[in-house]
């Protein structure tokens, strides 16, 4: 039972969206199963944070109790999570400090530890891409010193500063590498692999609705 | 095997009347408003033609027609990267992407994760799986434990190995990257759905010194992965990378099926620039008015 009813669920789930897929959502019951089946599935998602929020507390509880090395930041982890959940969680009748609108101690650790610190992250991207660029464009081959050229031509295009240069050989020139190289070559490229991609998605779909693929169960 | 040709294309036939069966008063409950979409016939067509396809070389599969799969370097490194890990004595890293369970992407990661884990439990190695979304890490729970089980070694499971993260990108971003530099993996494995976390992983595990294998659908994320990690799985390869790891000849023909339809597209496309170039735009606008008609429709 615990093999044949997943492959069931999948069976029936998949073939009966894609007929919704065709009917229209608003005068027909078959088209609404569609958005009917989305909104459990906010729910199921919504459910299972408890499971993570007990994953995480028991990882981490455990390095506190073995006194694993870092465990002081475990500790922070435990102490950060539930004061961010539990406040969240309470009535705002109960108190303004309570619930997630402006003035909540949910909002504020938001607003002035949790958002800053994202921003941080995703601002250090600019000296990934910096360091990860250096590698790459590393004229060592035909093949490298072609894509170091191209990286080249197309980062000028694209600041002012770059622009005003190139501008200087050719009024069109930034123009055209955004037409042949970025619109032609690039686009192309990118098309090609969003189409594999697409049908390679609808083909694993097929293969789960059909039972044959069952490697997602950790099975086969 | 449990699964039956027959009564599989049985059961998409009936599902195709249903959906073609649109004057059906058990479907409509406004006589005025059109019950079925005609606007999305072409799609049906091509689920249709998509599905007839795949069945047709799965079918070819199971009578015993060997088909060819080209070789892909990155899963055939697999191994290699786990008995890396082995040597080393470090762990092996898996994050089946950022999306959650409902994403196709997370799906193939998580497919991928079973075969991975296999290899894993039969070398005895450390695994760390990091989870963003907590139906993720139930799945993946799941999966590991079964691998487990089917390679003969339950006992070495540790449920801890997979553990939720963070639910925000980049929280769980800095949270994998803090595994990566303090516990070391000898290999990163990232297979799923990657955005702009994609290349702040890549980069802190190749600064880790780990051996790196990635794939994703997204286009825009694989110049990161393929300029910071050793092997990169390209689009499609993603999706076919449990067919291809499992050698099972049914997998496989779902595999083919898509081959040919994308044969289709190409030549398709390749018509349609030909005809272009020639100047044949009386062709191109019949295929201007008919797709109108669909969508007037």
């Amino acid at each position: 039972m615990r093999r044949t009813a997943p492959v069931i669920t999948a069976f029936v789930t998949g073939v009966v969206v894609t007929i919704s897929f065709f009917f229209n959502e608003q005068t027909t019951f078959i088209g609404q199963i569609q958005s009917g089946i989305l909104i459990w599935v906010t729910i199921i998602f919504g459910m299972s944070l408890a499971l993570g929020m007990v994953s995480i507390t028991r990882v981490n509880f455990n390095k506190v109790k073995r006194r694993q090395e870092g465990w002081p930041y475990s500790l922070l982890v435990i102490i950060s999570v539930f004061v961010m959940a539990i406040p969240s969680a309470l009535p705002v009748s109960w108190s303004p400090l309570f619930g997630r609108n402006e003035g909540s101690i949910y909002y504020w650790l938001w607003t002035r530890i949790s958002e800053p610190m994202m921003a941080t992250m995703f601002a250090m991207l600019a000296f990934y891409i910096a360091s990860a660029a250096y590698r790459a464009f590393r004229a060592r081959s035909t093949e490298s010193t072609l894509l170091l050229l191209t990286a080249v031509v197309v980062m000028l295009s694209r600041i002012p500063m770059g622009e005003w240069f190139l501008r200087l050989f050719h009024p069109s020139l930034p123009d055209w590498i955004n037409i042949y190289i970025m619109n032609g070559f690039n686009l192309s490229v990118q098309r090609g692999i969003i189409i594999g991609a697409a049908l390679g998605a609808a083909s694993m779909s097929l293969r789960i609705i059909l039972g044959i693929e069952r490697t997602y169960m950790g099975k086969g | 095997m449990t699964f039956h040709l027959r009564k599989t294309l049985g059961v998409c036939l009936a599902a195709v009347i249903l959906t073609a069966s649109s004057a059906s008063p058990l479907f409509a409950q406004e006589a005025d408003e059109p019950a079925f979409l005609t606007n999305r016939i072409n799609a049906l067509v091509l689920i249709v033609v998509f599905c007839a396809a795949v069945l047709y070389f799965t079918y070819e599969a199971r009578k015993g027609k060997r088909l060819f799969l080209r070789k892909i370097a990155g899963l055939d490194a697999v191994e290699e990267a786990v008995g890396r890990a082995t040597e080393m004595g470090r762990p092996v890293l898996y994050i089946p992407g950022i999306l959650d369970l409902d994403e196709m992407d997370t799906i193939a990661g998580v497919s991928i994760l079973g075969r991975v884990t296999k290899i894993i439990a039969e070398y005895e190695t450390p695994l760390i799986v990091p989870a963003r979304y907590p139906t993720v890490l139930a799945a993946c729970q799941e999966i590991c434990e079964q691998s487990y089980v089917e390679a003969g070694k339950p006992d070495g499971f540790n449920k801890d190995s997979v553990r939720y993260l963070a639910g925000e990108q980049f929280a769980f971003t800095a949270a994998v990257n803090g595994i990566m530099m303090r516990e070391r993996p000898a290999t990163n494995i990232f297979l799923g759905g990657f955005f702009a976390e994609s290349l702040l992983l890549a980069e802190t595990g190749n600064a880790a010194g780990s051996i790196q294998i990635a794939g994703t659908s997204q286009p825009e994320q694989l110049p990161f992965f393929i300029a910071a990690c050793d092997y990169t799985l390209m689009g499609e390869e993603l999706y076919a990378a449990s067919a291809y790891l499992s050698h099972e000849p049914l997998m496989t023909g779902g595999l083919k099926g898509q081959d040919l339809l994308k044969v289709a597209f190409i030549a398709v496309i390749v018509i349609g620039v030909v005809l272009s170039l020639l100047d044949h735009w009386d062709v191109i606008d019949f295929f201007d008015i008919y797709s109108a008609w669909f969508q007037e429709a």
